[in-house]
C-alpha cells in the first residue's frame, strides 16, 4: 500500500522551517543567559520532529546531520555537557545547515556540502571529545548515568508492538535498520501470537521480536529510535551486563500541534512548480469562525433583498435602502475580515534580526545591542515578504556603518554597548517602521565628496543638508573604502529605496553626527484596498491615493506665478509649489487648459509637494487595486488600475513617478522648444 | 467500448482533421489566422480606458470579469488606412505566452470571420520581403480555395517592442 508521500512534503517543509525558527530564535535566548530547561527542550524537540521527518521523507542526509545534533542537545538537556558561546554558535551555523539543505532539497537543488561536512565534523568532534574527556574521569562512577561508552554493552531489547503498528504508517524493519547502524544488531523474531495464514489480518502486526544489540551508545540513543512507536509497542531495554531492567513506556515526544490553528494550504501544486512567493498562511480558527458568520449574515441579506425583488412596489421603498446598507455594512465587515487573514505580525520581519545583529557584533567586533518594539503591528503579507530585504540591508547599514567600535565609542564618552532600535507603530492609514541607532550619524563633507567623486553631483554644488542625504540613495554610490561583505558594494541604498517604492512607501533619513542616524520607512496597510480620490480631467476619471493629498482648493488668480513663461507656481500659504498640469503629462485634452479656472489637488510624494491641476473632483470611495502589469506592463506615472461602480476601469496615479515624470516631460518640452526655435 | 477505444477515437478526431484550427479575421480585406486554442473569447468592440503616454496602437484597457485587459488595435499596429469602429468592429481576446506566464491581451479587427483547419503541409513560408515588410509575426502564409490566409505568430507579435515586459521599471528607473 503505496502513499503518495509528496502531497505532505509540502507540509512538512513548512513545519520544519518553522521549527528551524524556533529553534534559531531559542539559541539566541540561550545566548542572552536564558538557559532554561524549557528552552533547551523546546530546540530538541524542534531537531527531533525535523529529524523524524525526514527520515520519513528519505531525507537521508538531513536526517543523518540532524541526528548528529541531537546527540549534542541531547547531552546538554541530560547536563552533561555545558553551554558555551562556541557551542551555540556551532548550532546555530547547524540550524543554517539545515535551512539550506531543506531549501535545495525542496527546489530541487544543490546545497553547499563543504560547509555542511565542516559543520557535521565539528559537531562530531565535539561528541567525540566529550566522551574521550569524561571516558577516563568517571569509570563506572555513575552506573545509572548510562555505562561509559567506549565500552560495547549488550543491550536486550523487547519489542511488542501493539497489532495497530503498522496502520500508523510505521515499519518495524526501519527501525531494526536504525538499530543497525547504532552497532551489533541480532534478531529474534517471537511469532508465537502469528494465528492460522488463513486468518491472518494483513494489516496487523502479530509478531513481536527480543533484538540483541551490542553498541557503544547510551539507552536513551536506543530509546530514541522507538520514539515514533512508543506509544504502540511495549519496549524494555535491558541491560545484559548488569542486569538492570529499564522498563520504559517513553511518552511520545512528538510535538502535539496547537489546536487553535488551523491550516489554509495552496492547491496541491505539481512538483515541478516551485512555490516561493505564494505559500500559505497559518490563520487563527477564530478569525475563519467570524468569516463563516459573515458569511451567514450576507446571505441573509442577501435572501432578504431578492424576495423584496420579487414583488417591489415603490412603498416599499424605505425597506430597499434598509436592506442595501446592510449589504454595504456586511461587505465592509467581510472584507475587513478577509484582510486580517492577510495581516501578519511584522515579528515575522523582526525575529531574524536578533541572529543577524549577533552574528556582525561577532565578524565585526563590535558590541550591539538589539531593541525591538511593535512586533505586533499588523502589516499585510504580501508587504511584509518584500520589506525584508529592504530591512536588512538599513539594519546591516546602521551596524556596520553607524556604530562605531567600542573603543571609538568610550573615547567620544559614549556607552561602550551600541544600540539599534527597531520599531513599527501605526500612524494614520499606515505602518512606520523605524531603524534608529546612536552611532556616527552620516558624514555630510564625506558624502558630499564620495558623490562629487563619483560624479553624482558637481564639485562646486550647494546641497542643503536633506539633499545630501538623498544623495546615499542614488545608485552606484558607497562610501565605505573597503568592500566588506556586510555591506559597501554601491548596490544598496538605492536598491531599498526602489523597493520600499514598489511597495508604494518612502523612505526618510535623519541624522545627526556623532549622536545617530533614524531611517523612517512608511508603508501602506495593504496592497489591496486602498482609499481613493476620483478626479476628471477631460473626459478620463483618474484615481489619487488619499494618503498622498494633503488639500485640494480653488486655484486664485492673484496666487499663481509663472517661471520663465513654462513652468507656474502657486502661492500656498508661506511656501511655493509647482503646479503640474496633468493634461499635459498624460497627453489628453482637458476641460480647462488654463490654470486659473482649473482646481489643484495638492499632493505630497518624496518628500516634495507639487499641485496637480484637474478639471474636476468626484467621489471619495475605496478602490481595489489591480495591476496593469499582470496582463501589461508597467506605465509611468500610473501604479495600477481598479474598476469603478459602472465596470469601467480607472487609472491609479502614482504620485512619485508623476513628479519625476513631470520634470522629464519639461526637459523634453524645453528641447522641443529649442529645436523649434533653431528650425 | 473500453476505455482505450475512446481514447484512440478522441485522438484520432486530433489526427484526422489534422494539425490545427486557425480563426481567421479580416483587416482591411487582408484575411489573417490566428492558432485557435489561443483565443479566450471574442466580444464586441466597446469604450476603453486610455493608458497615457503609450503609443496610437495600444487602445487602452477594459474590465473583463475583474481584469484589467490591455487592448491592441492590430490595424494600427500593422499600420493599416483604416480603422474606423462600428458595428462588426470586434475584439479578440488572447492568452499571449511570456516567460513561462500567459497574459491576457485583446487584439481590435475588422472583422472575425471562419474557422480553418489547416495541416502544417497547408502552411508555406512567408517569403522575405526585406524592410519593407516584417515578417517576424508571421508564421506562415497558407491557401484555402485560392484564398490566402496570414498565419500570425501572436506570441511573437503582442510580445514585439512596446509591448514587451522585459523594459519594465528596473530599467526605466
Amino acid at each position: 500500500m503505496a502513499i503518495d508521500m509528496t502531497q505532505f512534503l509540502q507540509t512538512f517543509y513548512e513545519e520544519s522551517f518553522e521549527g528551524l525558527e524556533i529553534m534559531e530564535a531559542e539559541l539566541l535566548n540561550l545566548d542572552g543567559g536564558d538557559a532554561s530547561e524549557d528552552t533547551i527542550n523546546t530546540i530538541f524537540r524542534a531537531a527531533h520532529s525535523i529529524k523524524g521527518g525526514a527520515g520519513t521523507f528519505g531525507l537521508q542526509e538531513i536526517a543523518a546531520f540532524t541526528h548528529v545534533m541531537e546527540t549534542l542537545l541531547d547531552e546538554v538537556r541530560d547536563g552533561k555537557r555545558d553551554l558555551c558561546t562556541d557551542l551555540i554558535n556551532l548550532l546555530l551555523r547547524s540550524a543554517d545547515c539545515v535551512k539550506a539543505m531543506m531549501a535545495a532539497s525542496r527546489d530541487e537543488e544543490e546545497y553547499d556540502v563543504d560547509e555542511v561536512e565542516s559543520v557535521q565534523k565539528s559537531l562530531r568532534a565535539l561528541i567525540d571529545n566529550k566522551t574521550d574527556t569524561t571516558a577516563p574521569t568517571t569509570p563506572d562512577a555513575d552506573p545509572a548515568k548510562g555505562k561509559v561508552e567506549s565500552s560495547e554493552v549488550s543491550y536486550k531489547i523487547s519489542f511488542i508492538p501493539l497489532p495497530n503498528l503498522l496502520q500508523t504508517g510505521n515499519d518495524p524493519a526501519r527501525l531494526f535498520n536504525e538499530l543497525d547502524e547504532l552497532g551489533k544488531l541480532t534478531i529474534d523474531v517471537d511469532h508465537d501470537a502469528m494465528p492460522e495464514l488463513v486468518d491472518l489480518p494483513v494489516d496487523e502486526c502479530t509478531l513481536s521480536w527480543t533484538l540483541t544489540l551490542v553498541t557503544t551508545e547510551q539507552p536513551e540513543v536506543i530509546r530514541a529510535v522507538f520514539d515514533w512507536v512508543s506509544d504502540e509497542c511495549e519496549l524494555t531495554i535491558s541491560c545484559d551486563e548488569n542486569e538492570q531492567p529499564e522498563p520504559e513506556q517513553e511518552n511520545a515526544t512528538v510535538e502535539s500541534k496547537e489546536p487553535s490553528t488551523t491550516k489554509v494550504e495552496p492547491k496541491p501544486k505539481e512538483k515541478s512548480d516551485k512555490v516561493k512567493e505564494q505559500g500559505s498562511i497559518r490563520v487563527g480558527i477564530d478569525k475563519v469562525d467570524s468569516l463563516i458568520n459573515l458569511v451567514g449574515e450576507l446571505v441573509i441579506t442577501q435572501s432578504m433583498l431578492g424576495q423584496l425583488g420579487k414583488d417591489f412596489a415603490v412603498e416599499r421603498l424605505e425597506k430597499l435602502k434598509d436592506g442595501l446598507s446592510q449589504l454595504e455594512r456586511n461587505t465592509r465587515e467581510l472584507q475587513e475580515n478577509v484582510m486580517s487573514i492577510r495581516m501578519l505580525p511584522i515579528s515575522f520581519a523582526f525575529n531574524r534580526f536578533p541572529r543577524l545583529v549577533h552574528d556582525l557584533n561577532q565578524q565585526l567586533g563590535k558590541k550591539i545591542e538589539l531593541k525591538m518594539t511593535g512586533e505586533h503591528t499588523e502589516l499585510d503579507k504580501t508587504v511584509l515578504e518584500k520589506i525584508v530585504d529592504p530591512l536588512v540591508h538599513l539594519v546591516r547599514n546602521s551596524v556596520d556603518h553607524g556604530i562605531e567600535t567600542p573603543a571609538v565609542r568610550l573615547k567620544q564618552g559614549k556607552p561602550e554597548i551600541g544600540t539599534v532600535e527597531l520599531k513599527a507603530y501605526h500612524k494614520g492609514g499606515s505602518i512606520i517602521i523605524e531603524i534608529r541607532d546612536d552611532g556616527a550619524g552620516l558624514d555630510t563633507d564625506r558624502i558630499h565628496a564620495k558623490a562629487v567623486e563619483r560624479g553624482l553631483i558637481g564639485s562646486d554644488e550647494v546641497l542643503s543638508e536633506e539633499q545630501v542625504y538623498d544623495l546615499i540613495f542614488r545608485p552606484g554610490f558607497s562610501t565605505t573604502e573597503v568592500v566588506s561583505d556586510v555591506s559597501g558594494r554601491g548596490v544598496g541604498m538605492d536598491v531599498v529605496k526602489r523597493n520600499i517604492r514598489a511597495l508604494s512607501g518612502v523612505v526618510d533619513v535623519k541624522s545627526v553626527k556623532n549622536k545617530g542616524t533614524i531611517f523612517t520607512i512608511r508603508l501602506p496597510l495593504t496592497l489591496a484596498i486602498m482609499d481613493g480620490q476620483l478626479i476628471q480631467i477631460g473626459g478620463h476619471t483618474y484615481i489619487i491615493p488619499l494618503i498622498s493629498i494633503i488639500e485640494s482648493l480653488q486655484i486664485k488668480k492673484e496666487l499663481v506665478n509663472t517661471i520663465t513663461a513654462r513652468a507656474s507656481v502657486y502661492k500656498l500659504r508661506e511656501d511655493y509649489i509647482e503646479i503640474v498640469p496633468l493634461y499635459k503629462i498624460f497627453g489628453i485634452e482637458a476641460m480647462q487648459t488654463e490654470i486659473i479656472n482649473g482646481l489643484l489637488v495638492v499632493v505630497e510624494g518624496d518628500g516634495k509637494k507639487v499641485g496637480l491641476l484637474v478639471d474636476d473632483l468626484l467621489d471619495q470611495q475605496q478602490v481595489v487595486i489591480k495591476s496593469l502589469e499582470t496582463n501589461y506592463k508597467k506605465v509611468e506615472g500610473i501604479s495600477g488600475a481598479t474598476i469603478l461602480g459602472d465596470g469601467t476601469v480607472a487609472m491609479i496615479l502614482d504620485i512619485q513617478g508623476l513628479i519625476e515624470l513631470a520634470h522629464r516631460y519639461e526637459k523634453i518640452d524645453d528641447i522641443k522648444n529649442n529645436v523649434s526655435e533653431v528650425a | 467500448m473500453s476505455i482505450a477505444q475512446v481514447v484512440d477515437k478522441e485522438t484520432s478526431i486530433d489526427n484526422n482533421e489534422d494539425g490545427n484550427q486557425f480563426l481567421s479575421f479580416f483587416m482591411a480585406d487582408e484575411e489573417y489566422g490566428i492558432d485557435i486554442l489561443r483565443v479566450q473569447e471574442i466580444r464586441g468592440w466597446d469604450s476603453v480606458t486610455k493608458i497615457p503616454n503609450t503609443p496610437d496602437y495600444i487602445k487602452g484597457v477594459i474590465n473583463i470579469r475583474g481584469t484589467i485587459v490591455p487592448i491592441i488595435d492590430l490595424r494600427l499596429k500593422f499600420k493599416t488606412d483604416s480603422a474606423i469602429y462600428d458595428k462588426t468592429t470586434v475584439v479578440i481576446v488572447v492568452g499571449v505566452k511570456t516567460d513561462g506566464k500567459t497574459r491576457t491581451m485583446g487584439m481590435v479587427v475588422d472583422a472575425v470571420s471562419d474557422v480553418y483547419s489547416i495541416t502544417q503541409e497547408q502552411i508555406k513560408e512567408a517569403p522575405n520581403f526585406g524592410s519593407v515588410v516584417k515578417t517576424e509575426f508571421v508564421q506562415g502564409l497558407a491557401t484555402i480555395d485560392e484564398k490566402m490566409l496570414i498565419l500570425l505568430e501572436i506570441d511573437m507579435l503582442l510580445n514585439s517592442d512596446d509591448l514587451s515586459v522585459i523594459n519594465t521599471a528596473e530599467k526605466t528607473d
